[in-house]
């Protein structure tokens, strides 16, 4: 995982790497401007037990030694802290910029393995989190070590017994330390889980709002989520009460280490051995030490608490691409036909039931296929494998003759145009949506697929024309302008085969029949696949294939079907006695 | 004291982008609020807190001062001297006000952990019911992920102020006065110096933290436009991946993701390089202090002006050990200063986030409706009596008069709507002028384009929204003269966006009767041709669905949704576009329940598809708002008029 998330330093190497040791001379400063303090007061000292003068020259040349001391701490650590911030901004732009670009190489099974909304999580908070352990361990993971180290050795020179006494509080630091946030730290991400699931009743009853009010559960909802709010509360508090206790140990620690100091420097003193000026150097000195230690446990703390979304950065950065380019791909497709051969396919590759068996099906270039079949009869799988959405699990899929897994992944989807069911526009202007299918279309050919789509009527109509914004996701038209809209986008890719997946169910039947018309004329020599609903999506068609649990029940054309299949018969006899046709 | 929720802090995640950099509007007068709504309930806690904060860092203060007293007495006694009782007496006051300093910090910190969670579960569960009261206009008004950033972004903030803020502001506050009294004991001179840098470092804090505030809305301008373009393209991935985008999508993104580095790192420079100047100002001071006490304490100055005579025997200059305690109280006296600066953006996003929660709570509840209630009763011979088991539904008129018997009027689903006009915004009637009627046990359908009023029709029989004039009567009662929650009971709706929650399937279907027994679940998913495909699900009826049944699609969402109302069992239906995703065939064999869910009850159908509705008993074609059409299917075809060239396909619905 480390070496994963490393990867992405690359240009603030320079910086990660220098803001730690730039951290050092801060850290130095620090443990030497009480040292040299020490040094100033006993020239006091040694002047008022002496009755003399103050030394003036002495003092000036300490104090100035000490303000220049703190005007490096200073510029260190605002060097130090601004690298820091590059460091930390540029190593999560890099990791958001790895992850982005590792998805857009993800397959169609890759992203349904994580979920779009997983990917999105991953992609913002779970980012934000590493970017914060990031920039703390930047800073103090080398700081908070160097700091103790420094202080420790500056005891040692002020008084190596009173030292030992230091060392000994660290250790004793440490291990409360540890002990407690091991307590915490599992509380914590309990709570976390709690957290999401309260969140979580939340956010179904913003979405389903309207059902909530239906069905007059609003006391059943409120009841749910105190039971939610009550298990967050619990939690958080077990985990805050291990927390809190934290400071108090801390304090305790640097209370009688200083208990100590007193005691023992005293007697120190009165054996000559101890100045009262390198008193409260070691008063410092500790006070550092054990800040060193408690630092450096947050840190910790905030790593394992970060840890759970480096993770899941990881594994999207891991993740193996399962569909390839291969190398000598073929870049030319030679005609539109299609061919399954033996086809078996399951989404999942441990499962016991395919979703498609057995699949023989062979289209010719610039045939016009319907496919019917119910809810769950794997249509939509089966057309997916014609652009390599998927890869077959048995058999093989052949389009102009040559198997789809020696294409060119652009050259055969930029051949294979595919219109999804679930399908999006994106936030921008109609004329920008449609450049997706082709970026240097002109503008005439961009009107001539929106007048095959049987769209120009509706574009026309809408003040903004071409330039009007879809709004996020396409939100400002219509299920079935969206729809025509997503069809003229595939058609200006001037496809071999065009895929239609459901695509014009929420379009009326007689849009839908100029649609095909349109098409027909357009582009004669396309492959047309069109998945439908309707039987009068797919009547004229060349042949009709009728799909029943990923199985081909039967391939015909309208009037054979009629006669000989029993499914198709019952599927027309539903709509046409449902006065639809 | 770092806190671990604390990581989320100044950057908020998804969804980040409402309300950053937006300031509190009025930050007294919820500051005001949100301290009585967490004292309310925690009064004599929250004042004993405050007494023990007050007593621990009056307890560090004195320590801070021991220490002069301790090395004054250590010089007193000299080199070759020998500890005596004071010695001691100190040493052990010392170590004993600090024990007693850190029982106290523990002990209050144990009591604010209660104190902020208990206050922040009740914030939560007030907002979260009081939403529940609020009328649906409300949830249309705002969207999603305004609302859901107040839970989540919003509260946490909000935690973190009260569990930490609040009691570090306290506590510092004491120590910065009792401190600077004790500095001003030492010695007036050093404190006059030592203000003048407590003004220089204020003026620098205010810089840098004005500064900050700027890039912190920058960067949270750039995060939330990065974030909306991330939730974008990976909800359309699949589309990217069939349009070959790949490359256009990451060109794009890099763009705005190198905007969003350049503003962080913009925002964290000043945050990190605040610290760092902050602290070695301090050590300028301390130094400048100990140069200016040193010339101080040569003997024949004196300008020492020590209030507690902290002076050399016989001459005006401080003693060295007056010297040392005031450098360490003057270092006591900076922490709490910049703590108190850098704990000033929590408490600016603190009001915000809580004048947001405050506004949730605030937003005015959706009145209950009228005196009607919904009762069970059975028939007798003098009418009907409400009883608990009661075979029939009657609506309960309240007695008018003291002494007067209740009126009940039998339940029959009855619904009449007389020129009714009705619009979201008073600018534009989304329905004009609009009468029809539902009798007992017919079946009613609504047939036109988006936007001419269907749904609306609807969201006004179960009073999500109030006509504006017209009436509508419910068993010849004004909908407004019944309680919303028992009218609503009384109609079972299946909504053309289903949703789902989580929970088990059998919860689920359960959501319409909560007594419903599992038998009775079953039975209703069987009617719904729902049976097959549950128990092909991995658990069955116990299969747990998450984040809206995502593992289902939207047609088996639908058979459940239709499920849970045959569930209900209501008197009136309403079905706006309840089979809009379910295939013709597997419609057909759920027409058979269907009939059956709509038997003797009165129907209201909002559908797409024209097969769903020809079996009406009126069929209503409405256009902008309005009626334009009226009959059965047969005398809709024979009218020729806008119906007939829909079924025959000559427009569309859309």
């Amino acid at each position: 995982m480390l070496r994963t998330l490393a990867k992405s330093v690359r240009q603030y190497k320079k910086q990660t790497i220098a803001t730690p040791c730039i951290m050092v001379v801060e850290a130095a400063m620090e443990t030497l401007i009480p040292y040299i303090m020490s040094l100033l007061l006993k020239v006091l000292q040694d002047a008022q037990s002496a009755n003399m003068p103050v030394d003036l020259g002495m003092v000036a040349m300490y104090g100035g030694i000490m303000i220049a001391m703190a005007l490096l701490s200073a510029a260190a650590g605002i060097v130090g802290g601004m690298l820091a911030s590059q460091a930390s901004a540029g190593y999560a732009a890099n990791l958001r910029q790895d992850m982005y670009e590792k998805i857009q190489s993800y397959s169609f099974a890759n992203i349904d393995k994580f979920s779009s909304s997983s990917l999105i999580t991953r992609l913002t908070t779970d980012i934000t989190n590493v970017q914060m352990a990031y920039q703390m361990m930047t800073r103090m993971m080398v700081r908070a070590p160097i700091m103790f180290v420094f202080a420790i050795v500056m005891s040692f020179v002020v008084n190596a017994q009173i030292a030992w006494i230091f060392v000994g509080a660290a250790v004793v630091m440490a291990l409360a330390v540890v002990f407690i946030m091991s307590r915490a730290i599992p509380g914590f991400q309990k709570m976390l889980v709690k957290y999401d699931d309260m969140n979580g009743v939340a956010q179904e009853n913003l979405t389903a709002v309207r059902v909530v009010k239906s069905y007059v559960r609003e006391n059943y909802e409120i009841e749910k989520y105190k039971k939610a709010t009550k298990a967050a509360y619990d939690f958080s508090v077990r985990a805050q009460k291990w927390l809190v206790t934290l400071m108090p140990a801390v304090q305790t620690v640097i209370y009688v280490t200083m208990f100590l100091l007193f005691a023992f420097g005293g007697n120190l003193y009165f054996g000559g051995d101890l100045q009262i000026s390198d008193l409260t150097a070691l008063l410092t000195y500790a006070t550092q030490i054990l800040t060193g230690v408690m630092l450096f446990a947050m840190v910790l703390n905030f790593m394992a608490l970060a840890k759970p979304s480096a993770k899941r950065i990881a594994e999207v950065l891991e993740e193996e691409v399962d569909l390839k380019n291969p190398e000598n791909a073929v870049t030319q497709v030679a005609d539109g036909s299609v061919d399954f051969e033996n086809v078996g396919f399951s989404y999942d590759k441990n499962a016991d039931e395919e979703v498609l068996k057995g699949i023989d099906l062979h289209i010719r270039s610039g045939e016009t296929v319907g496919i019917i079949g119910g809810t769950g009869s794997a249509k939509s799988s089966l057309v997916s494998l014609i652009p390599r959405l998927y890869d077959v699990t048995e058999g093989s899929v052949r389009v102009g003759g040559v198997d789809v897994r020696a294409y060119d992944l652009e050259t055969l989807r930029n051949n294979v145009a595919m219109v999804l069911q679930k399908n999006v526009l994106f936030s921008g202007s109609i004329e920008e949506n449609m450049r997706w299918g082709n970026e240097g279309a002109s503008f005439e050919e961009i009107q001539a697929a929106c007048r095959a789509a049987q769209a120009e009527e509706f574009i026309e109509r809408i003040p903004e024309k071409y330039e009007y914004d879809l709004g996020q996701g396409g939100v400002n038209v219509s299920g079935g302008q969206k729809q025509r809209l997503c069809i003229a986008r595939a058609l200006l890719k001037k496809p071999k085969i065009l895929i239609f997946d459901d695509s014009t169910s929420a379009v009326d039947t007689r849009t839908d029949a100029l649609i095909r018309d349109a098409l027909k004329k357009a582009e004669p020599d396309c492959t047309k696949i069109i998945i439908a609903q309707r039987i009068a999506s797919v009547q004229d068609a060349d042949r009709i294939v009728v799909m029943d649990d990923g199985k081909i029940a039967g391939i015909g054309t309208h009037e054979q079907l009629l006669t000989d299949n029993a499914i198709y018969r019952e599927v027309y006899e539903s709509q046409v006695k449902g006065g639809e046709e | 004291m770092a806190q671990p929720r604390s990581m989320n802090m100044g950057m908020h995640g998804r969804g980040g982008m409402q309300g950053a950099g937006r300031g509190a509007e009025n930050p007294v007068k919820t500051f005001k609020r949100l301290m009585k709504y967490m004292t309310s309930r925690y009064k004599w806690r929250f004042v004993l807190v405050c007494v023990m904060i007050v007593v621990s860092a009056l307890a560090s203060i004195s320590a801070s001062v021991f220490i002069g007293f301790f090395t004054e007495h250590l010089a007193e006694i000299g080199v070759g001297g020998a500890p005596d009782a004071q010695f001691y007496g100190l040493l052990f006051a010392m170590g004993g006000i600090g024990a007693f300093g850190i029982l106290c910090s523990f002990t209050y910190s144990r009591i604010m952990v209660y104190i902020s969670e208990g206050t922040m579960k009740r914030l939560r569960d007030d907002m979260f019911s009081h939403m529940q009261s609020l009328p649906i206009g409300f949830f249309d008004a705002h969207t999603h992920g305004d609302l859901m950033s107040v839970y989540t972004n919003d509260t946490d903030t909000l935690r973190q102020l009260m569990s930490q803020t609040i009691p570090q502001i306290i506590s510092s506050v004491i120590t910065i006065v009792g401190v600077f009294f004790a500095m001003l004991f030492y010695s007036v001179t050093l404190t006059v110096v030592a203000m003048l840098f407590l003004g220089l470092l204020l003026f620098i804090v205010g810089k840098l933290s004005g500064k900050s505030g700027g890039y912190f809305v920058r960067q949270q301008a750039s995060l939330g436009k990065l974030n909306g373009y991330i939730e974008e393209m990976i909800e359309g991935q699949k589309v990217v991946k069939v349009f070959c985008h790949e490359e256009r999508a990451v060109k794009d993104f890099t763009a705005l993701n190198e905007t969003l580095r350049q503003n962080a790192t913009a925002a964290n420079s000043v945050v990190n390089v605040m610290g760092p100047t902050t602290n070695n100002l301090g050590y300028v001071q301390y130094i400048v202090l100990a140069l200016v006490g040193v010339l101080l304490a040569g003997s024949g100055t004196v300008w020492g002006i020590s209030l507690f005579g902290f002076v050399s025997n016989g001459s005006w200059g401080l003693t060295l050990a007056a010297i040392i305690s005031y450098l360490t109280l003057a270092r006591s006296f900076n922490m709490p200063v910049q703590q108190v600066a850098q704990q000033f953006n929590t408490v600016v996003m603190g009001m915000a986030g809580a004048e947001r929660i405050f506004a949730i709570i605030d937003a005015p509840s959706e009145d209950a409706g009228g005196e009607v209630t919904l009762v069970r009763v059975d028939r007798t011979a003098a009418g009907y009596e409400e009883r608990r088991s009661g075979a029939l539904w009657a609506w309960k008129k309240p007695a008018q008069k003291a002494g007067d018997a209740a009126e009940y009027v039998l339940l029959r689903g009855d619904i009449r709507f007389d020129h009714v006009t009705f619009g979201y915004t008073p600018e534009k009637d989304v329905l004009k002028d609009v009468s029809l009627y539902a009798k007992p046990g017919q079946k009613i359908a609504f047939v036109g384009a988006t936007g001419a009023g269907k749904t609306t029709i609807t969201n006004l029989i179960n009073r999500f929204y109030d006509i504006r004039q017209g009436s509508i009567t419910y068993d010849g009662l004004d909908v407004r003269s019944i309680r919303k929650s028992d009218l609503r009971r009384s109609l079972g709706v299946v909504l053309q966006d289903t949703h789902l929650f989580t929970g088990t399937v059998m919860d689920n279907i359960r959501y319409g009767r909560l007594d419903a027994t599992d038998e009775e679940c079953v039975a209703a998913a069987k009617l719904a041709n729902a049976d097959s495909f549950i128990r092909h699900l991995p658990h069955g009826y116990r299969t747990v669905l998450h984040g809206d049944g995502a593992n289902l699609s939207q047609g088996q969402r639908q058979l459940l949704a239709i499920a849970r109302a045959m569930v209900s069992d209501c008197p009136v239906l309403i079905l706006d576009e309840a089979t809009s995703s379910i295939d013709t065939r597997t419609e057909k064999l759920i027409e058979e329940g269907m009939d059956k869910l709509m038997e003797g009850r009165t129907v209201f159908v909002i559908a797409h598809r024209l097969s769903t509705v020809k079996n009406s008993q009126a069929i209503m074609v409405l256009e902008q708002g309005v009626i334009i059409e009226r009959g059965t299917h047969d005398q809709l075809i024979e009218q020729k008029g806008k119906y007939y060239q829909l079924y025959t396909g000559a427009f569309e619905l859309e």
